[in-house]
């Protein structure tokens, strides 16, 4: 991922910055410009999750994806987050300790480099509650 | 709208072809479906490729007009489009050149679609297809598609008891059935305890649980249906065509274990077609993983939710039960170059329509329905076919 594809992200990236619509009471992860339920007629407005959530399924990554290789295994998980938005992101915890269900909060952790002179690539995981 | 017909099928064979070309590939197939309905390159009115990501897996874009200049149609001048959808570009493909024939504005039209995957690493291979998901919101957390996959497989038999041993035999069956044919990738059979014992890719899917990385090319000629005898003896009507979207990523789905974008597809198609679920005699889905396979017979109506796995384990897909699902062999075993999928699953059909299919052959068979997906389920085509 390019510096700026990166940077620009940030705010959701770290501190799980997303957004809400006004009209509707649903919220977003990541922030939408349009309300998928309102649409033109919705009214977006910034809001920040407060990171906890529950697993709704997870895997434990085996064959992992570019840049991931020496964080491998590691658990993958879709995580509802308490105001309703579902998110994918990694859990650190032992993957005998993951159950269908599970409280979790967001924790800041490092999420990989872009080679020996590129950024430091940090983000949100979980971690059981 | 015109009715429309298949006249000419072609498809290379699938595998690891480190001689071939990604316009030796396409151009094989074209020349086998021109060949098949005696149509001369003068006759073509248009060309729709559908094809994932030459970009990434050879550095080459702008395939539209490579390939209808490498086909030895550059002097008439064709219009040739590529249409991309990520593992349903092929279907997309068909989809297009479908509304082309239909319309009125074009008469015969090739639908074709190919894949050039081995000229990049596995990684690299493996890196290009994440770009199906959503990079920004679920590749940056390190997911993968059989890792999205393998999610959909755990919720799967976390609510319906779905066992490990249903998603092996989703692998077995279509191992089974590309033993009979000479296209695909993988002839050779496995057994529930080679896809248990195949190394975790991501847990709960094994290596034998994932369709392989695949060179490949299909295509097709389609005219109406009124003019279609003048190429055929054969024609097979085009009875659906229809295609759908869903959200790109799969945690913004209200099920995880449904893909709705199938569903929709197939209640469209169904409707386009004035069937049910019940009639269709033959399938070939998108078995992308064992557990989409399930999801896709669940999701197409030809079984209830949750009933996938039982569907599988009591034999009603396999040829010779009530609808043998992936005759070809499937992603599975076939093979998936990921552009070509959507056509080649025409291809097979076309081939049992016909009475063609040698020993995978579907006795009877006068109703069959290809499913093909792109991502996890952003993007699904379902088209219906009859003799």
């Amino acid at each position: 991922m390019s510096v700026p594809m990166f940077w620009r992200e940030i705010p959701s990236r770290y501190n799980l910055s997303g957004s809400r619509c006004t009209m509707c009471g649903a919220y977003h992860y990541p922030a939408r410009n349009i309300c998928p339920k309102c649409r033109r007629s919705g009214k977006i407005e910034p809001y920040n999750f407060g990171g906890t959530g529950e697993v709704v399924t997870y895997t434990v990554v085996n064959t992992p994806a570019k840049r991931f290789e020496k964080y491998t295994p590691y658990i993958l998980a879709i995580i509802k987050l308490d105001e309703g938005p579902k998110i994918t992101a990694q859990l650190v915890c032992e993957p005998e300790d993951v159950k269908i269900g599970m409280r979790v909060r967001a924790v800041f952790r490092k999420m990989g480099e872009s080679g020996e002179r590129g950024i430091i690539y940090y983000g949100t995981k979980f971690v059981p509650a | 709208m015109r009715e429309v017909a298949v006249v000419g099928v072609g498809c290379t064979r699938f595998g690891e072809l480190w001689n071939r070309s990604l316009r030796d590939l396409v151009v094989e197939a074209g020349i086998e479906a021109l060949e098949d309905c005696g149509v001369g390159g003068e006759e073509i009115d248009a060309l729709f490729v559908g094809n994932m990501s030459s970009g990434q897996f050879t550095k080459q874009e702008h395939i539209g007009c490579l390939i209808a200049d490498y086909a030895g149609l550059a002097s008439f001048h064709i219009p040739s489009v590529r249409v991309e959808g990520a593992c349903a570009s092929g279907g997309l493909a068909m989809h297009q050149a479908f509304l082309a024939v239909a319309s009125g504005y074009y008469d015969v039209v090739v639908a074709a679609g190919v894949e050039k995957m081995t000229d990049v690493s596995t990684e690299d291979a493996t890196d290009a297809l994440a770009a199906a998901s959503d990079r920004e919101w679920e590749g940056f957390a390190g997911a993968t598609f059989p890792g999205l996959y393998a999610m959909i497989a755990r919720l799967h038999m976390h609510r319906y008891g779905t066992t490990r041993e249903q998603l092996a035999l989703v692998s077995v069956k279509n191992h089974a059935n590309a033993v009979h044919n000479p296209k695909a990738q993988y002839r050779r059979n496995v057994s529930v305890e080679d896809v248990l014992n195949s190394p975790i890719v991501a847990d709960p899917l094994r290596v034998l649980d994932c369709s392989p990385i695949t060179d490949g090319a299909a295509a097709v000629v389609l005219a109406p249906l009124d003019i279609a005898s003048e190429y055929t003896d054969t024609p097979i009507r085009v009875k659906a065509s229809a295609c759908a979207t869903s959200t790109i990523s799969l945690h913004d789905r209200e099920d995880i274990t449904t893909l709705d974008a199938t569903k929709e597809a197939a209640k469209r198609a169904y409707s386009m077609a004035h069937i049910s679920p019940a009639d269709v005699d033959i399938a070939e889905v998108h078995d992308c993983f064992t557990i989409a396979e399930i999801c896709a017979i669940e999701d197409l109506g030809f079984c209830a939710k949750g009933e996938g796995g039982k569907m599988t384990e009591d034999g009603e897909t396999e040829i010779g039960g009530k609808i043998p699902v992936n005759t070809s062999g499937g992603l599975k075993a076939c093979g998936h170059p990921v552009g070509a999928t959507g056509i080649k699953q025409i291809v097979e059909v076309v081939q049992q329509l016909r009475g063609e299919a040698g020993k995978r052959q579907v006795d009877g068979a006068e109703l069959a329905l290809t499913h093909n997906v792109g991502g996890s389920g952003g993007t699904a085509v379902v088209h219906i076919l009859s003799r």
